[in-house]
């Protein structure tokens, strides 16, 4: 692929104005409050897209096109489902909590609420994960750029691991957003055209469903299997992700939906830079009407890329194959971007792909420089500095996270099971952590105790359900049944597709949590109810919706957002 | 007063809609009818670009600062107090209970 002058001016053109935005802020940046927080300054509609851009990493951008292009548009019910419900219910009941208590980050609200072993349970593992989440990210993208357009691996990682560590050690949280909302603009405008094109050339949505039933019986489904979201949900086998709707409901939609977006720092980080307690609850909501569109950037492309695969009167493009002769879903967004986009259009597709890298990596980095200044290094290491000490551990947290992050992408380029491994123990940790937050926040009874032991016993649920169950057609190790394996016992339940069991997992893990944690609460001793005002639901003033306008008010936003979410999922049923 | 985004977002779309623009009638017709089913999409969606980043940089200019001061709120002005309190009381140091 021939990339000209002018796509690489217009590559040019992006990064000086990502690292120009970087050294405009370095002057605003004097207290730790800045470089973590924003000093909590920036207006509800910067920190909403920075909540969504910061998660439209690489997985987000090329995953969703490969599963749109694999499974259709029931792949939107990661967005319909598996988001908006849980970034309404972050905006509306959890946010006056992590606004309010006035933590700094996630962990220290578990501080707050129960003791110091379950905040550092929490620190720890999601320090390390998100430097292995970004780590995992530039892997991705250097892979990508290598395959796509030659680029050698090694400048791919550096030179943008080299971009984003500068502007964020300039200009701390506050560039990082500012990145994400720049970069935000930048995807939407730089994926809207390849819709456009794409759907002219199937014939538009009518000439796409009709090549995706061609599609959906060439793979032995019903005719509408791939453009209907709810209609083939009643059994696994019906449809091509092979989950039944009450697994994906309660998997996808409460279990992983309500762990990720109300207790992930990544995310909530953003919310807490707001200005105002207000703001602070819009963010999420906010950012969920942009989100419930993104499958028509993110998955619409990847369904138009199977159906002209299957089109013979396009213009000709084809799904690449990988060497065992399967479709390398992957690729297809990347694909399509090359095979529409004449020269210049292509730099800037390609700069919003990029750009879709850096601020994923953007998002861990500050979570991570916060989490590890403010709960490792602040609670464990050295308690007595000043503030200018912290913001200076907080620029060298920048440096080192990066630092760990390009290492483990080169390590993924060794060992990419050790890769997959790391993902899995970390789907362990997470999939119990919305029990503990549920619990925590809405009933006074819960104790450190029962928190911390219900949160061990929940990753353990979830590695014993995973290494008891197989997807179908998978051998035991890294898919489950790893644990049967080394026992010698029965494999208990087969799955019929690594979704499936990925979503009861999670059932079953966020189960146990809550169950050991209700019963270790009730037989330990609570916390005083004069402690916990401000960190519980009933011992807490409500906030006041007193806003003039009614788009201001969260909970107002909140039912509006939800009712769109609802008619979206009947349209395309 | 801190930078305003959008004057920034408004400057980026400008310069990249003002480059695809002029480029995209230059091009040649060739590589439109190779990539983008004869559509000058340089052009086209270079205007588009074009228009929002103008969009973004007058709002920037003209509208209220998007960057409020931490004093423009209830809230704000209790957590700078709190926030000064906690200061006072020694650095980073947890509140204590």
């Amino acid at each position: 692929m021939n990339l000209t002058y002018i796509d690489w001016a217009i590559m040019l053109v992006y990064f000086v104005f990502v690292l120009g935005i970087g050294f405009l802020l370095r002057r605003s940046v004097r207290t730790s409050t800045d470089f973590f927080l924003s000093g909590r300054s920036l207006p509800a509609w910067v920190t909403g897209l920075a909540f969504i851009s910061a998660n439209l990493g690489a997985q987000e951008v090329i995953g969703m096109g490969a599963s749109g292009a694999k499974y259709g548009i029931a792949t939107s019910h990661f967005y319909w489902v598996g988001a908006i419900p849980a970034m309404v219910f972050v905006g509306i009941f959890m946010m006056p909590f992590y606004y309010g208590s006035r933590a700094r980050s996630v962990p220290e609200y578990l501080k707050l609420r129960f003791d110091e072993k379950t905040r550092g349970l929490n620190a720890i593992s999601f320090a390390v994960m998100t430097v292995f989440s970004s780590g995992i990210s530039m892997y991705a993208m250097g892979l990508l750029l290598q395959t796509l357009l030659g680029w050698p691996f090694s400048v791919s990682v550096l030179v943008s691991a080299a971009i984003v560590l500068l502007y964020i050690f300039l200009g701390g949280l506050t560039s990082a957003i500012y990145n994400e909302v720049l970069q935000f603009f930048l995807i939407v405008l730089g994926f809207l055209p390849l819709v456009f094109l794409g759907l002219k050339d199937v014939g538009g949505w009518s000439g796409l469903k009709e090549q995706l039933a061609t599609v959906a019986t060439a793979n032995h489904f019903a005719p509408g299997a791939l453009s209907h979201s709810w209609q083939y949900m009643n059994e696994a086998s019906a449809n091509p992700m092979g989950v039944e709707w009450f697994g994906m409901v309660m998997g996808l939609g409460f279990v992983l939906s309500f762990g990720y977006w109300c207790t992930d720092f990544l995310v909530v980080q953003r919310a807490m830079a707001a200005d105002s307690m207000s703001a602070a609850r819009r963010t999420p909501l906010i950012a969920a009407v942009p989100k419930m569109f993104f499958p028509m950037l993110v998955i619409l492309p990847g369904m138009i890329a199977i159906a002209l695969t299957y089109h013979a009167a396009g213009s000709g493009f084809q799904l690449p194959k990988k060497p065992d002769g399967t479709f390398n879903y992957d690729m297809a967004i990347p694909t399509m971007l090359i095979h529409y986009f004449p020269t210049g259009m292509l730099g800037v597709g390609l700069t919003a792909l990029m750009a879709s890298f850096m601020s994923g990596m953007a998002g861990n980095v500050t979570a991570f420089n916060t989490v590890w200044t403010y709960d490792i290094y602040h609670a464990y290491i050295y308690r007595h500095g000043s503030d200018q000490h912290y913001l200076m551990v907080g620029r060298l947290a920048t440096v080192f996270g990066i630092a760990i992050s390009v290492g483990a992408a080169y390590a993924t380029t060794q060992f990419n099971n050790i890769m997959d491994m790391l993902q899995l123990v970390f789907a362990f940790v997470n999939a119990p952590l919305f029990a503990t937050f549920l619990l925590g926040m809405f009933w006074k009874r819960t104790t450190g105790h029962g928190a911390f032991f219900g949160l061990l016993a929940g990753t353990l649920a979830a590695a014993v359900h995973h290494g008891f169950t197989l997807p179908l057609g998978a051998d035991p190790g890294i898919h489950g049944g790893w644990l049967a394996q080394l026992t010698g016992m029965q494999i208990s339940h087969v799955y019929s597709s690594d979704m499936a069991q990925n979503f009861w997992t999670a059932i079953f893990a966020w189960s146990t949590c809550f169950v050991v944690t209700i019963v270790i609460s009730l037989i330990t001793k609570p916390r005083k109810e004069s402690e916990l005002v401000g960190l519980v639901y009933s011992l807490t003033e409500k906030p006041k919706d007193n806003a003039k306008s009614w788009y201001t008010r969260p909970a107002t936003l909140g039912v509006v957002v939800l009712l769109m979410a609802v008619v979206l999922n009947i349209i395309f049923w | 007063m801190r930078l305003d985004i959008r004057i920034p977002i408004g400057l980026l779309f400008i310069v990249l809609g003002v480059i695809l623009t002029v480029y995209g009638p230059l091009a040649g017709q060739q590589v439109y009818d190779d990539h983008s089913l004869g559509i000058n999409v340089n052009f086209w969606w270079g205007l588009v670009m074009l228009a929002f980043g103008i969009f973004m940089f007058v709002m920037g200019r003209r509208g209220t600062s998007a960057v409020r001061s931490t004093q423009d709120s209830p809230e704000g002005r209790k957590l700078e107090e709190i926030e000064s309190r906690r200061e006072q009381e020694g650095g980073l140091g947890p509140r204590g209970h």
